[in-house]
């Protein structure tokens, strides 16, 4: 059980307006699943992704990561868990700029407490996913899909319990959307956890479990029969 | 960056230039003696305050025999030499050349108190001295103005209708302590008074210690001999005909008066340092604005606060210590520049980049850089990530 959650909850205040987005989910994801979070904009899908991501905090309810009950560590301590056991793809890349594409792959690294062979491990997930010949590109002179695969290895590379992907198609082509894709069902196949947010179906059927949120509260969680396998050539739309 | 540029550089052309102004004055001070003694005539009201003298009042309490006196080593037991002095003004004549400059009645302690050195000839003799006689000692100036090239040991010239034999020529030596040693004719002290002023007073005694050691115990020793000669019983200074200083007390005053400019002109650069890091943090809390997405995402990756706060003060302090660095080099480089500017004038002005000033320089822009960047390093460490990935 590497996430378990019970009736978690989630509001937001500003200027004394109180907003509720989550209003007590309870699920659990196992080692090697691959979830998609499904959703209409404005559902709470990706407050829930920062959340279990352990970029935010819930405001009721209970959260265990790796049976670890993480609403009560302190901020160092959310810190030194992203960084060991979380990989993070965003729809906008969030690559540093004037940067090469190895030292954006090193960046979390720098972080780690083991920072042993840095360089060594940032260029074998990036042969991984298929860059081993832009290690030394800056990262605006490479296409879209090679920015979100640059991320997926930046994910990758402390070898994290889970990676969280919110909508890693989003600002893609389908032709790179597919290859990403790919690259993240082929991760599953080899034992990856991954939670997959995104708001369309297409997409999400990729994975082998969907939870469908709408208004902030669970109203499917199902098993997907018939996944969708995503192969160079497809076309995502 | 530029405003550290400019502050760090402002401070090390105002230290290096207040240093090498100061070193003009105080060599020039210098150059004066600071093991002299100077006894001017009338008393002074205060300590430090300037004898009547010196306002253009002739007092006449100072005499020939008051410097003899001084020369007595059981009277002043620490004096080298004394030079008596009473100057005035004339004309010099030789066949058809003419030439106004200063005439200086001086006696022979002349070249040993005052460091003269003769081109040609020689200085008069306490003989010389004595008996009236009629030489003078050319100053270089007036030797060129009268003479030329052609020699003048042994010619004779006419002031004020006497005839003097010429035995000697001063050496060149410039404007020392603002006054041009080149432009006066040296005739011996009595001769001076009797026949060309008509005074038997003296408008100046300046005598040489033997150690810088011995100049409080010398001033104390000349005050006494003065009082004895002059029958003033009055010990404590309030009655005294005359005003004695010594050169280093001089040199003291002036130094502490060019010390309190230079560091009032460094305070003010140090000013402009302080805007320079104002203008550091507002680039800084832009750069914190614009990087809010990198910010979120090294914290979803697993930067700590600090790491955050350590990254973007690290940055600040990078920046000022380069603008500091740039800011030693053009400060250096203009200082250098008004140095081989004020040399090529004909100052002795020395180049002087020291050791503290740099280091204060590049201090005080490590400091502006941790200080003005600490807010808004704080300000970014401070980021929570849900906020920082999701700005736009």
């Amino acid at each position: 059980m590497l996430i378990n959650i019970k009736d978690l909850k989630k509001q937001f205040e500003s200027e004394g307006l109180v907003t509720k987005v989550l209003h007590g989910l309870s699920f659990v994801i196992n080692e090697g699943e691959f979830v998609a979070i499904i959703g209409p904009s404005g559902s709470g899908k990706s407050t829930l992704m920062h959340i279990m991501g352990l970029l935010d905090r819930a405001s009721e309810g209970k959260y265990e990561f790796a049976g670890r009950d993480v609403t009560t560590l302190s901020d160092n301590e959310l810190a030194d868990l992203r960084n060991a056991k979380i990989g993070f793809v965003f729809q906008s890349f969030n690559l540093l700029a004037r940067t090469s594409v190895l030292d954006n792959v090193k960046l979390p690294l720098t972080y780690s407490s083991n920072k042993s062979k840095i360089d060594e491990r940032a260029r074998l997930v990036l042969e991984d996913v298929g860059l081993g010949h832009r290690l030394d590109y800056f990262t605006n002179q490479i296409s879209g899909g090679e920015k979100q695969r640059v991320a997926i290895a930046r994910a990758l590379v402390n070898n994290p319990s889970i990676i969280f992907a919110d909508e890693p198609t989003g600002n893609l082509d389908s032709k790179s959307g597919i290859q990403i894709m790919e690259i993240l069902q082929k991760l599953n196949e080899v034992g990856n956890t991954i939670i997959l947010v995104t708001h369309e179906t297409y997409t999400a059927e990729h994975a082998k479990r969907i939870i469908n949120i709408r208004d902030g509260l669970i109203v499917e969680d199902k098993v997907v029969n018939d996944r969708r396998v995503a192969h160079d050539g497809d076309n995502l739309k | 960056m530029l405003g550290i540029v400019i502050g760090v550089g402002a401070v090390i052309v105002i230290i290096a230039v207040g240093a090498g102004a100061q070193s003009l004055i105080l060599a020039q001070v210098k150059s004066l003696g600071t093991n002299i003694i100077g006894v001017m005539p009338g008393g002074s009201a205060e300590e430090e305050g300037p004898p009547a003298s010196i306002m253009g009042i002739s007092i006449t309490t100072l005499t020939y025999d008051d410097a003899m006196a001084l020369m007595e080593k059981k009277n002043v037991p620490n004096l080298v030499d004394v030079v008596a002095y009473t100057k005035g003004v004339g004309t010099v004549s030789w066949g058809a050349h003419s030439y106004d400059t200063n005439l200086s009645g001086c006696s022979a302690g002349f070249l040993e108190v005052e460091d003269g050195e003769l081109d040609q000839g020689r200085f008069f003799t306490k003989e010389e001295e004595r008996n009236l006689s009629r030489v003078v000692v050319l100053a270089a100036t007036v030797k060129d103005e009268l003479f030329g090239e052609s020699g003048a040991v042994g010619q004779r010239v006419k002031i004020k209708k006497h005839t003097f034999s010429v035995i000697g020529v001063m050496k060149e030596r410039g404007t020392v302590a603002f006054q041009d040693y080149d432009d006066q004719v040296f005739i011996p002290i009595k001769t001076m008074q009797k026949l060309i002023a008509g005074v038997n007073h003296l408008g100046l005694i300046r005598a040489k210690v033997d150690h810088e050691d011995n100049i409080e115990q010398a001033l104390k020793d000349v005050k006494l001999t003065l009082r004895e000669r002059h029958d003033i019983i009055d010990s404590s200074g309030a009655n005294d005909d005359f005003t004695v200083r010594s050169g280093a007390q001089a040199l003291d005053m002036i130094t502490t008066v060019t010390n309190a400019l230079k560091y009032f002109l460094a305070a003010m650069a140090a000013l402009s340092l302080l805007v320079g890091g104002i203008g550091i943090m507002n680039i800084m809390l832009v750069s914190v604005t614009e990087r809010t997405r990198e910010i979120g995402l090294r914290k979803a990756v697993g930067a700590r606060n600090q790491n955050i706060l350590n990254q973007f003060l690290l940055e600040s302090l990078t920046v000022t210590l380069l603008g500091g660095i740039f800011g030693i080099i053009g400060g250096a480089l203009l200082s250098f520049l008004v140095a081989i500017g004020a040399q090529f004038l004909g100052y002795e002005w020395a180049f002087i980049l020291s050791t503290q000033s740099i280091l204060l320089a590049v201090g005080v822009s490590s400091i502006v850089g941790i200080v003005f960047g600490l807010y808004p390093a704080h300000k970014a460490s401070k980021l929570e990530p849900v906020e920082a990935l999701r700005y736009e």
